[in-house]
C-alpha cells in the first residue's frame, strides 16, 4: 500500500469512534484504540535506544532508528509516554518500509483527520512533531545516498 | 467581591468570587473547565482586566516624560501602584520597589549587577536542590563570568531544606543565598526567616524567589528582613509581562545598572552617562505601564478577598485534595512538608505524567506535566517528572472529586 492508501486506511479505522462533537465518550473509545497501538507496537531493541537515536521533547521521549531493507527505508520507534507511543506507532505504520524519496515527499493529513492534532502541536513539546521531521530527514538523507 | 476575613464563607460566597472570574466558566472539549494549573498562571478577575482596558481607552501616554494631561495622569497612577506595592511587602521605601518582565528578569537583575560588583573568583553562591531553573541559571551564567561556583543546599525526602547542611555551607566565601519561598514543584514552604537570620549572622544577604508565595500569603520583607523578594504579577491575578524586585536601598544603591537605555539616565554625553536615581536607574525604557495598572487592579482584590480568608481556603482545598489524591492505590506524592502551599506533586504507578495529563485535558481538567523547570529536583526523586495540581481560592471541593475521578478513569484507560 502506499503512503497516502495507509493514511485513508487508518483514518477509516477511527471514524467509527467519530459520533459527533461532545458526543459522550468517543474520544475514550479513540484514546483506547490508540493506547492499544502503543502495546501493540513491537517493543524496541534497549539497544536502539541510544543517545544518538533519541528525539527530545520535553514532556515525552521518542527514540527513531532508521535502517534500509531492499531499497525501502525502515523505521523502529518508541516513546516512554503511552499516547505518545500510540502516535508513533501510526507514524511508523505510515512511513515505514517505503522508498526513502516518497518518505521524503510525503503529506501527512491523517493526523488532523483522526482529530489527534493537538499532539502535533510543537507547545505539546512530546517529541512527535520532531520525530516527523527526523523521518523525513531520514528519507532526504537514504535518498541522496542511492543517488551518489 | 469583598469578604471580611472575620465571616466563615459559604460555597455561595466562593460561586460569587467565582463570577469574578470570566475565564472560569468556559467549556474546554465540550465539558466545564476545571482550572488546577494556578502556580503556572492564575486566572484574572474582572476587576484588572477592566483595570487595563480602562486604561487603554482612557488613559494612556508615556509616563515621566510629558508636561501634557495624560502623560502626568499616566505617572501618577504607575507610581501609586508602586506605592501600593511598597505597602503590600511593607518596605521601606517605595524606592525599593523595581518594575520588571517578572520574577525570572528580577533574579536576573539581582545576578548580573549584584554580581558585577560584589562575587570574585573562587567567591559563593548558595542555592536548594528544589530551585525553578530561573533560580538557578541567571546564577550559573554569574558565576561563569566572575569563577565562581554554585553550593547546593541538599533536601530530605519529604522535600524539605535540611537546615543544619544549609549553616555547614554558610562561609566567608559565601556572597548571596537565593532561595524559594515557596517550592513550585514540591509546595514545600521554605523556613525563609530563619535562612534570612542565619546568613546575615555572617553578613550575607539573601534573594527570595517569592514567585509562588505572594498569591497565597502574607509577606512583609520588613519582618523576613529579606535583602531580595521578586515576584510575577501573572501568578497573583494580575497580567502577564510585569513582576516585581524588592531591593533593599543600600544594595540597590550599590549595584550598577542592569540595562541601558531612556528613563535610567540623568544627563548623557558621549564621554559620559549620569545614572538616574532609585527606582528610575533599574528602569530603561518604556516600562510596561498597562501592566502595572493591571497589577495594581489585582493587589486591590487580593486586599479586598483578605489573607486571612485566602490562607484558610486554600488550606483547606489542599488538605481536601490530599486526603482524596492519596485513596487513589498506586498514587505517591512527591513533597510532604509539614508546612506547604496549595500545589501537589504526584504519580500514577506506573504511568508517564504526560500521558495522565493529555486523558485529564479531555475531561476538561487542566493540570501541569513534566519538570516543572525543576530538573535538578526530578534527579533527586529520580524521576522523569510529575503530574501537579496547583489551587487558587476559587477552586471548589467539586472539582478536586472531578480530578480524582479523572484520574481514576486515566488508571483504567492507561494502566496494564
Amino acid at each position: 500500500m502506499s503512503i497516502e492508501e495507509i493514511q485513508n486506511e487508518i483514518i477509516e479505522e477511527f471514524s467509527m469512534f467519530d459520533c459527533g462533537e461532545d458526543s459522550g465518550d468517543s474520544w475514550t473509545a479513540k484514546y483506547e484504540h490508540l493506547i492499544e497501538m502503543a502495546k501493540e507496537l513491537p517493543a524496541m531493541d534497549e539497544k536502539f535506544k541510544t543517545e544518538e537515536n533519541i528525539v527530545r521533547g520535553c514532556q515525552s521521549r521518542v527514540w527513531l532508528h532508521a535502517y534500509q531493507e531492499k531499497g525501502n527505508l525502515k523505521f523502529l520507534a518508541d516513546s516512554d509516554a503511552l499516547v505518545t507511543k500510540g502516535l508513533v506507532a501510526l507514524m511508523v505504520r505510515v512511513l515505514s518500509d517505503h522508498k526513502p524519496s516518497d518518505i521524503s515527499k510525503a503529506e501527512l493529513f491523517f493526523i488532523e483527520k483522526i482529530g489527534l492534532r493537538e499532539h502535533l502541536s510543537p507547545t505539546r513539546s512530546n517529541g512527535l512533531l520532531a520525530m516527523i521531521k527526523q523521518m523525513k530527514l531520514y528519507g532526504l538523507a537514504f535518498h541522496q545516498k542511492q543517488m551518489d | 467581591m469583598q469578604v471580611s476575613p472575620s465571616i466563615k464563607l459559604t460555597e455561595n460566597d466562593i460561586m460569587k468570587i467565582r463570577n469574578d472570574f470570566p475565564l472560569l466558566s468556559q467549556k474546554v472539549h465540550g465539558k466545564p473547565l476545571i482550572y488546577l494549573d494556578n502556580a503556572s498562571s492564575s486566572q484574572k478577575p474582572k476587576q484588572v482586566i477592566d483595570a487595563i482596558s480602562n486604561y487603554y481607552l482612557n488613559e494612556h501616554s508615556n509616563v515621566h516624560r510629558g508636561v501634557h494631561y495624560l502623560s502626568s495622569a499616566a505617572t501618577e497612577k504607575y507610581e501609586a501602584v508602586r506605592e501600593k506595592i511598597r505597602k503590600f511587602l511593607n518596605a521601606a521605601s517605595s524606592c525599593e520597589i523595581i518594575f520588571t518582565k517578572g520574577t525570572t528578569d528580577s533574579i536576573n537583575l539581582v545576578a548580573s549587577s549584584f554580581g558585577k560588583k560584589f562575587i570574585q573568583k573562587n567567591d559563593e553562591i548558595i542555592i536548594s536542590e528544589m530551585e525553578h531553573h530561573s533560580n538557578i541559571v541567571p546564577w550559573q551564567m554569574i558565576c561563569d563570568e566572575r569563577g565562581a561556583k554554585i553550593r547546593v543546599i541538599p533536601i530530605n525526602d519529604n522535600g524539605e531544606i535540611l537546615m543544619d547542611e544549609f549553616n555547614n555551607l554558610l562561609n566567608e566565601k559565601t556572597k548571596i543565598v537565593a532561595v524559594s519561598h515557596i517550592s513550585n514543584t514540591l509546595g514545600t514552604i521554605n523556613p525563609v526567616k530563619e535562612i534570612i537570620y542565619l546568613s546575615h549572622k555572617r553578613n550575607i544577604p539573601v534573594l527570595i524567589d517569592g514567585a509562588q508565595a505572594i498569591p497565597h500569603l502574607k509577606v512583609d520583607v520588613k519582618e523576613l528582613d529579606a535583602d531580595f523578594y521578586c515576584f510575577s504579577s501573572h501568578k497573583a491575578y494580575g497580567p502577564t509581562g510585569v513582576g516585581v524586585l524588592f531591593g533593599k536601598e543600600k544594595w540597590l544603591n550599590e549595584m550598577p545598572p542592569y540595562q541601558g537605555g531612556g528613563d535610567m539616565i540623568k544627563s548623557v554625553t558621549f564621554e559620559k552617562t549620569i545614572y538616574n536615581e532609585l527606582p528610575q536607574k533599574f528602569e530603561a525604557g518604556t516600562p510596561p505601564i498597562a501592566g502595572v495598572v493591571g497589577l495594581g487592579a489585582a493587589i486591590d482584590y487580593i486586599n479586598n478577598i483578605g489573607f486571612d480568608f485566602i490562607l484558610e481556603r486554600e488550606n483547606e482545598l489542599l488538605e481536601y485534595a490530599t486526603k482524596k489524591l492519596l485513596n487513589i492505590k498506586g498514587l505517591k506524592i512527591y513533597g510532604n512538608s509539614k508546612n506547604k502551599g496549595a500545589a501537589i506533586s504526584f504519580l500514577l504507578d506506573g504511568i508517564h505524567p504526560y500521558d495522565v495529563g493529555v486523558i485529564l485535558d479531555q475531561l476538561g481538567i487542566a493540570v501541569r506535566t513534566g519538570h516543572h523547570c525543576t530538573q535538578p529536583l526530578m534527579e533527586r526523586f529520580r524521576i522523569a517528572g510529575t503530574v501537579r495540581a496547583s489551587f487558587a481560592f476559587y477552586n471548589t471541593r467539586e472539582e478536586i472529586d472531578q480530578l480524582v475521578s479523572g484520574l481514576e478513569k486515566a488508571k483504567k484507560l492507561l494502566g496494564n
